[in-house]
Protein backbone atom coordinates (compact mmCIF):
# COMPACT_ATOMS: atom_id res chain seq x y z
CA UNK A 1 0.00 0.00 0.00
CA UNK A 2 2.76 2.27 1.20
CA UNK A 3 6.33 1.70 -0.06
CA UNK A 4 9.34 4.36 1.37
CA UNK A 5 12.09 3.42 -0.58
CA UNK A 6 15.49 5.05 0.22
CA UNK A 7 14.07 8.38 0.96
CA UNK A 8 17.10 10.77 2.60
CA UNK A 9 15.75 14.34 4.06
CA UNK A 10 17.82 17.22 5.25
CA UNK A 11 17.04 19.80 7.47
CA UNK A 12 19.70 22.38 6.66
CA UNK A 13 23.06 20.55 6.92
CA UNK A 14 21.34 17.67 9.22
CA UNK A 15 20.96 14.80 7.00
CA UNK A 16 17.78 13.60 9.27
CA UNK A 17 16.82 10.23 7.67
CA UNK A 18 19.37 8.42 5.84
CA UNK A 19 18.31 6.27 3.29
CA UNK A 20 14.94 5.06 5.04
CA UNK A 21 12.88 2.21 3.01
CA UNK A 22 9.92 0.64 4.23
CA UNK A 23 6.56 -1.04 3.53
CA UNK A 24 3.09 -1.21 4.95
CA UNK A 25 0.10 -3.39 3.76
CA UNK A 26 -3.08 -2.81 3.37
CA UNK A 27 -5.05 -3.45 6.68
CA UNK A 28 -2.37 -3.60 8.99
CA UNK A 29 -0.86 -1.91 11.93
CA UNK A 30 2.61 -0.90 11.48
CA UNK A 31 4.71 0.76 14.20
CA UNK A 32 7.89 2.53 14.03
CA UNK A 33 9.47 2.54 17.29
CA UNK A 34 12.63 4.98 18.05
CA UNK A 35 14.16 6.83 20.76
CA UNK A 36 13.77 11.19 20.91
CA UNK A 37 15.29 12.26 17.67
CA UNK A 38 15.52 9.53 15.93
CA UNK A 39 13.15 10.46 12.44
CA UNK A 40 10.07 9.40 13.44
CA UNK A 41 8.30 12.56 13.11
CA UNK A 42 10.43 13.59 10.37
CA UNK A 43 9.15 10.05 8.40
CA UNK A 44 5.92 11.04 9.10
CA UNK A 45 5.89 14.72 8.04
CA UNK A 46 7.76 13.73 4.78
CA UNK A 47 5.38 10.54 3.95
CA UNK A 48 2.41 13.57 4.46
CA UNK A 49 4.10 15.85 2.58
CA UNK A 50 5.19 18.11 5.01
CA UNK A 51 8.53 17.93 4.56
CA UNK A 52 10.32 17.06 0.54
CA UNK A 53 13.11 13.95 0.35
CA UNK A 54 16.12 15.33 -1.24
CA UNK A 55 16.08 12.02 -2.51
CA UNK A 56 14.59 8.49 -2.65
CA UNK A 57 10.65 7.22 -4.12
CA UNK A 58 7.57 7.20 -1.73
CA UNK A 59 4.91 5.17 -3.36
CA UNK A 60 1.26 5.14 -2.25
CA UNK A 61 -0.98 2.52 -3.84
CA UNK A 62 1.53 2.53 -6.90
CA UNK A 63 1.61 6.61 -7.44
CA UNK A 64 4.62 8.79 -6.88
CA UNK A 65 3.45 11.05 -3.89
CA UNK A 66 7.03 11.82 -2.34
CA UNK A 67 7.76 15.67 -2.99
CA UNK A 68 3.99 16.45 -3.43
CA UNK A 69 2.19 18.83 -1.56
CA UNK A 70 0.24 18.17 1.73
CA UNK A 71 -3.18 19.15 -0.02
CA UNK A 72 -2.70 15.99 -3.10
CA UNK A 73 -1.23 13.69 -0.26
CA UNK A 74 -4.58 14.09 1.74
CA UNK A 75 -6.64 13.91 -0.96
CA UNK A 76 -4.90 10.53 -2.03
CA UNK A 77 -6.16 9.22 1.11
CA UNK A 78 -2.95 9.43 3.33
CA UNK A 79 -4.44 11.54 7.54
CA UNK A 80 -1.34 12.34 9.33
CA UNK A 81 -2.56 12.92 13.43
CA UNK A 82 0.49 15.53 14.12
CA UNK A 83 2.70 15.36 17.19
CA UNK A 84 1.11 17.17 20.23
CA UNK A 85 -2.25 17.21 18.66
CA UNK A 86 -2.35 20.62 17.07
CA UNK A 87 -6.08 21.02 17.46
CA UNK A 88 -7.08 24.61 16.36
CA UNK A 89 -7.98 25.73 20.02
CA UNK A 90 -9.74 28.37 18.49
CA UNK A 91 -12.29 26.87 17.10
CA UNK A 92 -14.92 24.47 18.30
CA UNK A 93 -15.04 21.09 18.36
CA UNK A 94 -17.07 20.56 15.56
CA UNK A 95 -15.38 22.87 13.63
CA UNK A 96 -12.56 21.86 14.00
CA UNK A 97 -13.94 18.03 12.65
CA UNK A 98 -15.60 20.01 9.86
CA UNK A 99 -11.86 21.62 8.63
CA UNK A 100 -10.81 17.83 8.59
CA UNK A 101 -13.67 17.14 5.68
CA UNK A 102 -11.88 20.21 4.34
CA UNK A 103 -11.51 18.33 0.47
CA UNK A 104 -14.83 16.56 0.47
CA UNK A 105 -17.77 17.61 -1.23
CA UNK A 106 -20.07 15.05 -0.39
CA UNK A 107 -22.50 16.50 2.23
CA UNK A 108 -23.75 13.11 3.32
CA UNK A 109 -20.52 11.16 3.58
CA UNK A 110 -19.93 13.75 5.60
CA UNK A 111 -22.52 13.75 7.84
CA UNK A 112 -22.17 10.37 8.20
CA UNK A 113 -18.29 10.25 9.47
CA UNK A 114 -19.74 13.06 11.70
CA UNK A 115 -21.88 10.20 13.31
CA UNK A 116 -18.93 7.74 12.86
CA UNK A 117 -16.42 9.59 14.87
CA UNK A 118 -19.34 10.73 17.77
CA UNK A 119 -19.74 7.14 17.99
CA UNK A 120 -15.72 6.02 18.13
CA UNK A 121 -15.27 9.23 21.27
CA UNK A 122 -18.57 9.82 22.59
CA UNK A 123 -16.89 12.18 24.35
CA UNK A 124 -16.28 14.76 21.32
CA UNK A 125 -20.31 14.78 20.92
CA UNK A 126 -20.57 15.69 24.40
CA UNK A 127 -18.41 18.66 24.18
CA UNK A 128 -19.13 19.31 20.68
CA UNK A 129 -19.99 23.40 20.94
CA UNK A 130 -16.54 23.81 22.90
CA UNK A 131 -13.52 25.25 22.21
CA UNK A 132 -11.04 22.90 21.71
CA UNK A 133 -8.44 24.48 23.40
CA UNK A 134 -10.18 23.82 26.23
CA UNK A 135 -10.64 20.29 26.40
CA UNK A 136 -8.34 17.85 28.36
CA UNK A 137 -5.45 16.09 26.93
CA UNK A 138 -7.20 12.67 26.10
CA UNK A 139 -9.93 14.58 24.23
CA UNK A 140 -7.42 16.77 22.03
CA UNK A 141 -6.02 13.51 21.30
CA UNK A 142 -9.24 12.18 20.34
CA UNK A 143 -10.23 15.14 18.41
CA UNK A 144 -6.84 14.85 16.70
CA UNK A 145 -8.21 11.53 15.73
CA UNK A 146 -11.23 12.34 14.37
CA UNK A 147 -9.86 14.77 12.46
CA UNK A 148 -7.89 12.80 10.58
CA UNK A 149 -10.93 10.31 10.45
CA UNK A 150 -13.32 13.13 8.32
CA UNK A 151 -10.54 12.92 5.42
CA UNK A 152 -11.75 8.80 4.96
CA UNK A 153 -8.39 7.96 5.02
CA UNK A 154 -7.09 4.34 3.74
CA UNK A 155 -3.64 5.15 5.38
CA UNK A 156 -4.03 6.71 8.75
CA UNK A 157 -0.42 8.23 10.49
CA UNK A 158 -0.52 8.21 14.31
CA UNK A 159 2.75 10.76 15.76
CA UNK A 160 2.99 9.65 19.57
CA UNK A 161 -0.86 9.53 20.40
CA UNK A 162 -0.57 8.32 23.80
CA UNK A 163 2.06 11.64 24.30
CA UNK A 164 1.60 13.23 28.12
CA UNK A 165 -1.82 10.62 28.59
CA UNK A 166 -2.45 8.84 31.81
CA UNK A 167 -2.14 4.98 31.63
CA UNK A 168 -5.90 4.44 31.87
CA UNK A 169 -6.50 7.10 28.69
CA UNK A 170 -3.73 5.27 27.13
CA UNK A 171 -5.39 1.77 27.00
CA UNK A 172 -8.66 3.47 25.94
CA UNK A 173 -6.51 5.74 22.87
CA UNK A 174 -4.63 2.13 21.69
CA UNK A 175 -8.14 0.35 22.21
CA UNK A 176 -9.45 2.93 20.10
CA UNK A 177 -7.15 2.45 17.01
CA UNK A 178 -7.60 -1.17 17.11
CA UNK A 179 -11.22 -0.44 16.20
CA UNK A 180 -10.19 1.88 13.47
CA UNK A 181 -8.04 -0.72 12.14
CA UNK A 182 -10.74 -3.33 12.26
CA UNK A 183 -12.84 -0.92 10.29
CA UNK A 184 -10.13 -1.63 7.36
CA UNK A 185 -8.04 1.71 7.83
CA UNK A 186 -4.13 0.80 7.40
CA UNK A 187 -2.43 2.63 10.13
CA UNK A 188 1.40 3.40 10.46
CA UNK A 189 1.98 4.18 14.09
CA UNK A 190 5.00 5.88 16.08
CA UNK A 191 5.67 5.25 19.49
CA UNK A 192 7.89 6.04 21.98
CA UNK A 193 6.18 3.83 24.04
CA UNK A 194 7.52 0.84 22.44
CA UNK A 195 5.40 -1.81 24.71
CA UNK A 196 2.20 -0.49 23.67
CA UNK A 197 2.86 0.09 20.00
CA UNK A 198 4.13 -3.98 19.92
CA UNK A 199 1.00 -5.39 21.72
CA UNK A 200 -1.14 -3.60 18.95
CA UNK A 201 0.73 -4.06 15.88
CA UNK A 202 1.39 -6.37 13.51
CA UNK A 203 5.15 -5.24 12.24
CA UNK A 204 7.23 -2.92 13.87
CA UNK A 205 10.42 -1.18 12.87
CA UNK A 206 13.41 0.14 14.94
CA UNK A 207 14.46 3.60 13.46
CA UNK A 208 18.01 4.93 14.91
CA UNK A 209 19.20 8.48 14.22
CA UNK A 210 17.76 8.39 10.98
CA UNK A 211 18.48 4.73 9.99
CA UNK A 212 16.04 1.73 10.11
CA UNK A 213 18.20 -0.51 12.25
CA UNK A 214 15.35 -3.49 12.66
CA UNK A 215 12.63 -4.70 10.83
CA UNK A 216 9.96 -7.72 11.70
CA UNK A 217 6.54 -8.80 12.88
CA UNK A 218 5.84 -7.35 16.73
CA UNK A 219 6.38 -10.80 17.97
CA UNK A 220 9.98 -11.12 16.86
CA UNK A 221 10.73 -7.72 17.72
CA UNK A 222 9.18 -7.97 21.18
CA UNK A 223 11.07 -10.84 21.79
CA UNK A 224 14.51 -9.71 20.60
CA UNK A 225 16.97 -9.31 23.68
CA UNK A 226 18.74 -6.22 21.92
CA UNK A 227 15.16 -4.08 21.78
CA UNK A 228 13.63 -5.35 25.08
CA UNK A 229 17.24 -3.65 26.30
CA UNK A 230 17.05 -0.79 24.72
CA UNK A 231 13.48 0.09 24.01
CA UNK A 232 11.36 -2.03 26.37
CA UNK A 233 13.32 -1.30 29.66
CA UNK A 234 13.68 -5.45 29.11
CA UNK A 235 15.12 -7.55 31.71
CA UNK B 1 -24.43 68.08 25.68
CA UNK B 2 -26.19 68.34 22.33
CA UNK B 3 -22.33 68.86 20.39
CA UNK B 4 -20.68 66.26 22.98
CA UNK B 5 -23.36 63.65 21.09
CA UNK B 6 -22.27 65.08 17.43
CA UNK B 7 -18.95 64.96 18.12
CA UNK B 8 -18.82 61.24 19.29
CA UNK B 9 -21.05 60.53 15.88
CA UNK B 10 -18.53 62.23 14.09
CA UNK B 11 -15.82 60.28 16.38
CA UNK B 12 -17.43 56.82 15.56
CA UNK B 13 -18.01 57.41 11.81
CA UNK B 14 -14.29 58.47 11.25
CA UNK B 15 -13.18 55.66 14.19
CA UNK B 16 -15.19 53.24 11.55
CA UNK B 17 -12.99 54.18 8.60
CA UNK B 18 -10.11 53.28 11.27
CA UNK B 19 -11.61 50.08 11.54
CA UNK B 20 -11.86 49.04 7.91
CA UNK B 21 -8.09 50.03 7.77
CA UNK B 22 -7.22 47.71 10.63
CA UNK B 23 -9.07 45.02 10.19
CA UNK B 24 -6.72 44.73 6.97
CA UNK B 25 -3.43 44.84 9.06
CA UNK B 26 -5.07 42.61 11.65
CA UNK B 27 -5.89 39.91 9.47
CA UNK B 28 -2.74 39.87 7.73
CA UNK B 29 -0.81 39.94 10.72
CA UNK B 30 -2.91 37.15 12.00
CA UNK B 31 -2.24 34.88 9.07
CA UNK B 32 1.30 36.00 8.05
CA UNK B 33 2.69 37.81 11.05
CA UNK B 34 3.79 40.81 9.09
CA UNK B 35 3.15 44.23 9.63
CA UNK B 36 2.00 44.87 6.24
CA UNK B 37 3.24 48.69 6.04
CA UNK B 38 1.90 48.93 2.45
CA UNK B 39 -1.68 48.72 3.39
CA UNK B 40 -2.31 52.49 3.91
CA UNK B 41 -1.82 52.67 0.23
CA UNK B 42 -4.20 50.60 -0.38
CA UNK B 43 -6.22 52.62 1.09
CA UNK B 44 -4.87 55.35 -1.13
CA UNK B 45 -5.27 53.73 -4.21
CA UNK B 46 -8.68 52.73 -3.51
CA UNK B 47 -9.23 56.24 -3.02
CA UNK B 48 -8.23 57.44 -6.16
CA UNK B 49 -10.20 54.27 -8.36
CA UNK B 50 -13.10 55.69 -6.77
CA UNK B 51 -12.68 59.19 -7.30
CA UNK B 52 -12.04 58.14 -11.26
CA UNK B 53 -15.08 55.72 -11.72
CA UNK B 54 -17.26 59.06 -10.11
CA UNK B 55 -15.81 61.59 -12.15
CA UNK B 56 -14.91 59.62 -15.22
CA UNK B 57 -16.68 57.22 -15.57
CA UNK B 58 -19.84 59.07 -14.01
CA UNK B 59 -20.89 56.04 -11.42
CA UNK B 60 -22.59 56.79 -8.25
CA UNK B 61 -21.70 56.22 -5.01
CA UNK B 62 -22.20 52.62 -4.51
CA UNK B 63 -20.91 51.05 -8.11
CA UNK B 64 -17.76 53.12 -7.37
CA UNK B 65 -16.98 51.33 -4.06
CA UNK B 66 -17.76 48.35 -5.29
CA UNK B 67 -15.44 48.38 -8.12
CA UNK B 68 -12.54 50.38 -5.74
CA UNK B 69 -13.04 47.44 -3.23
CA UNK B 70 -12.56 45.12 -6.31
CA UNK B 71 -9.59 46.75 -8.20
CA UNK B 72 -7.79 46.37 -4.20
CA UNK B 73 -8.39 43.04 -4.04
CA UNK B 74 -6.83 42.32 -6.61
CA UNK B 75 -3.83 44.66 -6.00
CA UNK B 76 -3.56 43.84 -2.53
CA UNK B 77 -3.14 40.29 -4.19
CA UNK B 78 -0.46 41.18 -6.49
CA UNK B 79 1.56 42.60 -4.16
CA UNK B 80 1.26 39.51 -1.41
CA UNK B 81 2.54 37.35 -4.79
CA UNK B 82 5.09 39.48 -5.74
CA UNK B 83 6.72 41.06 -2.89
CA UNK B 84 5.85 39.07 0.18
CA UNK B 85 5.58 35.23 -1.25
CA UNK B 86 9.05 35.38 -1.69
CA UNK B 87 10.13 35.94 1.77
CA UNK B 88 7.47 33.72 3.37
CA UNK B 89 10.44 31.91 5.43
CA UNK B 90 12.83 34.92 5.44
CA UNK B 91 13.43 36.71 8.63
CA UNK B 92 10.14 38.83 9.74
CA UNK B 93 12.64 42.41 9.99
CA UNK B 94 13.45 41.10 5.46
CA UNK B 95 9.53 41.42 5.23
CA UNK B 96 8.82 44.35 6.79
CA UNK B 97 11.37 46.06 5.41
CA UNK B 98 9.91 45.35 2.22
CA UNK B 99 6.65 46.09 3.35
CA UNK B 100 7.93 50.06 3.44
CA UNK B 101 9.65 49.29 0.72
CA UNK B 102 6.16 48.60 -1.18
CA UNK B 103 4.41 51.40 0.68
CA UNK B 104 7.19 53.97 -0.49
CA UNK B 105 6.82 52.25 -4.30
CA UNK B 106 3.12 52.91 -4.56
CA UNK B 107 3.17 56.28 -3.31
CA UNK B 108 6.02 57.73 -5.59
CA UNK B 109 4.59 54.99 -8.54
CA UNK B 110 1.35 57.18 -7.77
CA UNK B 111 3.06 60.90 -7.89
CA UNK B 112 5.39 59.59 -11.22
CA UNK B 113 1.61 58.29 -12.89
CA UNK B 114 -0.30 60.61 -12.13
CA UNK B 115 1.54 63.56 -10.64
CA UNK B 116 1.43 64.90 -6.73
CA UNK B 117 -1.53 67.05 -7.02
CA UNK B 118 -4.43 66.94 -4.86
CA UNK B 119 -8.01 65.84 -5.79
CA UNK B 120 -11.51 67.14 -4.44
CA UNK B 121 -14.49 64.53 -3.74
CA UNK B 122 -17.35 65.56 -5.76
CA UNK B 123 -19.48 66.60 -3.90
CA UNK B 124 -23.39 65.41 -4.11
CA UNK B 125 -22.90 61.70 -4.45
CA UNK B 126 -23.38 61.56 -0.81
CA UNK B 127 -26.89 62.94 1.21
CA UNK B 128 -25.65 66.24 2.65
CA UNK B 129 -28.94 66.60 4.44
CA UNK B 130 -29.02 66.77 8.24
CA UNK B 131 -31.01 64.16 10.09
CA UNK B 132 -32.54 65.34 13.77
CA UNK B 133 -32.40 62.78 16.51
CA UNK B 134 -33.23 63.41 19.94
CA UNK B 135 -32.76 67.30 18.70
CA UNK B 136 -29.26 66.04 17.74
CA UNK B 137 -28.45 66.98 13.83
CA UNK B 138 -26.30 64.03 12.77
CA UNK B 139 -25.08 64.85 9.10
CA UNK B 140 -26.31 61.96 6.47
CA UNK B 141 -22.78 61.84 5.65
CA UNK B 142 -21.72 60.35 8.92
CA UNK B 143 -24.55 58.17 9.04
CA UNK B 144 -24.23 57.17 5.36
CA UNK B 145 -20.22 56.33 6.48
CA UNK B 146 -21.44 53.99 9.78
CA UNK B 147 -24.27 51.95 7.81
CA UNK B 148 -21.73 51.24 5.33
CA UNK B 149 -18.63 50.27 7.46
CA UNK B 150 -20.73 48.73 9.71
CA UNK B 151 -22.26 46.55 6.99
CA UNK B 152 -18.95 45.23 5.57
CA UNK B 153 -18.09 44.21 9.32
CA UNK B 154 -21.12 42.06 9.74
CA UNK B 155 -20.36 40.44 6.27
CA UNK B 156 -16.70 39.99 7.34
CA UNK B 157 -17.96 38.31 10.03
CA UNK B 158 -20.04 36.04 8.14
CA UNK B 159 -17.10 35.35 5.87
CA UNK B 160 -14.41 34.59 8.41
CA UNK B 161 -16.95 32.34 11.07
CA UNK B 162 -19.39 30.45 8.49
CA UNK B 163 -17.53 29.98 5.14
CA UNK B 164 -15.16 27.31 4.04
CA UNK B 165 -12.34 30.03 3.17
CA UNK B 166 -12.88 32.08 6.49
CA UNK B 167 -12.38 28.30 8.49
CA UNK B 168 -9.36 27.95 6.15
CA UNK B 169 -7.87 31.14 7.14
CA UNK B 170 -8.89 30.95 11.07
CA UNK B 171 -7.29 27.75 10.82
CA UNK B 172 -3.88 28.62 9.06
CA UNK B 173 -3.51 31.47 11.58
CA UNK B 174 -3.72 29.56 14.19
CA UNK B 175 -1.41 26.51 12.79
CA UNK B 176 -0.02 26.57 9.08
CA UNK B 177 1.16 23.03 9.42
CA UNK B 178 -1.95 21.86 11.02
CA UNK B 179 -3.87 23.35 8.42
CA UNK B 180 -2.01 22.14 5.83
CA UNK B 181 -2.49 18.89 6.91
CA UNK B 182 -6.17 19.36 6.66
CA UNK B 183 -5.71 19.70 2.41
CA UNK B 184 -6.06 23.42 3.26
CA UNK B 185 -4.19 24.91 0.49
CA UNK B 186 -2.15 27.74 1.99
CA UNK B 187 -1.28 30.02 -0.75
CA UNK B 188 -4.52 30.49 -1.64
CA UNK B 189 -5.87 31.22 2.28
CA UNK B 190 -2.99 34.10 2.45
CA UNK B 191 -4.15 35.57 -1.04
CA UNK B 192 -7.81 35.75 -0.17
CA UNK B 193 -6.71 37.15 3.36
CA UNK B 194 -4.93 39.69 1.40
CA UNK B 195 -7.51 39.92 -0.96
CA UNK B 196 -10.75 40.53 1.67
CA UNK B 197 -8.35 42.77 3.77
CA UNK B 198 -7.56 45.24 0.66
CA UNK B 199 -11.32 45.21 -0.63
CA UNK B 200 -12.13 46.55 3.14
CA UNK B 201 -9.43 49.42 2.68
CA UNK B 202 -10.59 50.43 -0.61
CA UNK B 203 -14.07 50.86 0.35
CA UNK B 204 -12.45 52.90 3.25
CA UNK B 205 -10.52 54.75 0.57
CA UNK B 206 -13.41 55.78 -0.62
CA UNK B 207 -15.59 56.42 1.77
CA UNK B 208 -12.79 58.44 3.40
CA UNK B 209 -12.63 60.67 -0.14
CA UNK B 210 -16.48 61.42 0.53
CA UNK B 211 -15.95 62.38 3.67
CA UNK B 212 -12.70 64.66 4.12
CA UNK B 213 -13.00 65.46 0.12
CA UNK B 214 -9.13 65.65 -0.59
CA UNK B 215 -7.50 62.98 -1.49
CA UNK B 216 -3.78 63.15 -2.75
CA UNK B 217 -0.75 60.30 -3.03
CA UNK B 218 0.28 60.47 0.18
CA UNK B 219 -2.88 60.68 2.15
CA UNK B 220 -2.25 56.55 2.87
CA UNK B 221 -0.20 57.18 5.43
CA UNK B 222 -1.29 58.84 9.00
CA UNK B 223 -4.31 56.98 8.22
CA UNK B 224 -2.45 54.04 7.66
CA UNK B 225 -0.31 54.58 10.55
CA UNK B 226 -3.43 55.20 12.81
CA UNK B 227 -5.30 52.30 11.69
CA UNK B 228 -2.18 49.86 12.49
CA UNK B 229 -2.42 51.85 16.02
CA UNK B 230 -6.25 51.12 16.40
CA UNK B 231 -5.23 47.12 15.35
CA UNK B 232 -2.33 47.45 17.93
CA UNK B 233 -5.14 48.80 20.77
CA UNK B 234 -7.33 46.17 19.90
CA UNK B 235 -4.70 43.36 20.12
CA UNK B 236 -2.90 42.94 17.09
CA UNK B 237 -4.65 39.75 15.05
CA UNK B 238 -7.81 39.97 16.31
CA UNK B 239 -10.34 41.13 14.20
CA UNK B 240 -13.58 42.22 16.74
CA UNK B 241 -9.97 43.97 18.35
CA UNK B 242 -9.54 45.87 14.86
CA UNK B 243 -13.43 47.01 15.03
CA UNK B 244 -13.17 48.21 18.89
CA UNK B 245 -9.97 49.56 18.18
CA UNK B 246 -10.79 51.89 15.50
CA UNK B 247 -13.83 53.18 16.84
CA UNK B 248 -11.96 53.90 19.76
CA UNK B 249 -9.10 55.75 18.42
CA UNK B 250 -11.79 57.72 16.48
CA UNK B 251 -13.87 58.61 19.02
CA UNK B 252 -10.83 59.57 21.61
CA UNK B 253 -9.81 61.80 18.62
CA UNK B 254 -12.81 63.55 18.49
CA UNK B 255 -13.12 64.28 21.91
CA UNK B 256 -9.67 65.51 21.98
CA UNK B 257 -10.72 67.91 19.01
CA UNK B 258 -13.88 68.68 20.85
CA UNK B 259 -12.05 69.54 23.93
CA UNK B 260 -10.38 72.32 22.08
CA UNK B 261 -6.89 70.73 21.32
CA UNK B 262 -7.73 69.47 17.89
CA UNK B 263 -3.85 70.38 16.45
CA UNK B 264 -2.47 67.39 19.25
CA UNK B 265 -5.87 65.32 17.00
CA UNK B 266 -3.02 63.09 15.39
CA UNK B 267 -0.33 63.37 18.01
CA UNK B 268 -2.92 61.93 20.78
CA UNK B 269 -2.86 58.72 18.56
CA UNK B 270 0.59 57.91 19.07
CA UNK B 271 0.27 58.73 22.76
CA UNK B 272 -2.80 56.13 22.91
CA UNK B 273 0.38 53.71 20.75
CA UNK B 274 2.87 53.91 23.63
CA UNK B 275 0.71 53.82 26.41
CA UNK B 276 -0.83 50.49 25.00
CA UNK B 277 2.42 49.00 24.50
CA UNK B 278 4.15 50.21 27.78
CA UNK B 279 0.46 48.91 29.59
CA UNK B 280 -1.35 46.10 27.69
CA UNK B 281 1.25 45.24 24.96
CA UNK B 282 -1.12 42.48 23.96
CA UNK B 283 -4.23 44.70 22.97
CA UNK B 284 -7.55 45.19 25.01
CA UNK B 285 -9.02 41.65 23.16
CA UNK B 286 -5.27 40.46 23.64
CA UNK B 287 -4.70 37.64 26.00
CA UNK B 288 -1.15 36.83 26.94
CA UNK B 289 -0.80 33.53 25.30
CA UNK B 290 1.73 31.12 27.02
CA UNK B 291 3.13 28.57 24.96
CA UNK B 292 1.83 25.25 25.92
CA UNK B 293 4.99 22.92 25.78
Amino acid sequence: MLKVNDINVYYGNIHALKGVSLDIRPGEIVTLIGANGAGKSTLLKTISGLLKPKTGKILFEDEHVAGKVPQLIVKRGISHVPEGRRVFANMSVEENLELGAFLRKDKRGIREDFEKVYQLFPRLHERRKQLSGTLSGGEQQMLAMGRALMARPRLLLLDEPSMGLAPLLVKTIFRIIEEINQTGTTILLVEQNANMALSVANRAYVIETGKIVAAGTAAELGESDQIRKAYLGGH
Amino acid sequence: MEQFIQQLVNGISLGSIYALIALGYTMVYGIVKLINFAHGDVFMVGAFIGFYSITFFHLGLFPALLISMTACAIFGVLIERIAYKPLRNATRIAALITAIGVSLFIEYGTIYIRGAQPEAYPSGIAPLKSIEIFGVKISGQSLLILAVSFFLMIVLQFIVHKTKIGKAMRAVSHDMDAAKLMGINVNNTISATFAIGSALAGAAGVIFGMYYTKIEPLMGIIPGLKAFVAAVLGGIGIIPGAMAGGLLLGVIEALVSAAGFSLWRDGVAFVVLILILIFRPAGLFGKNVREKV
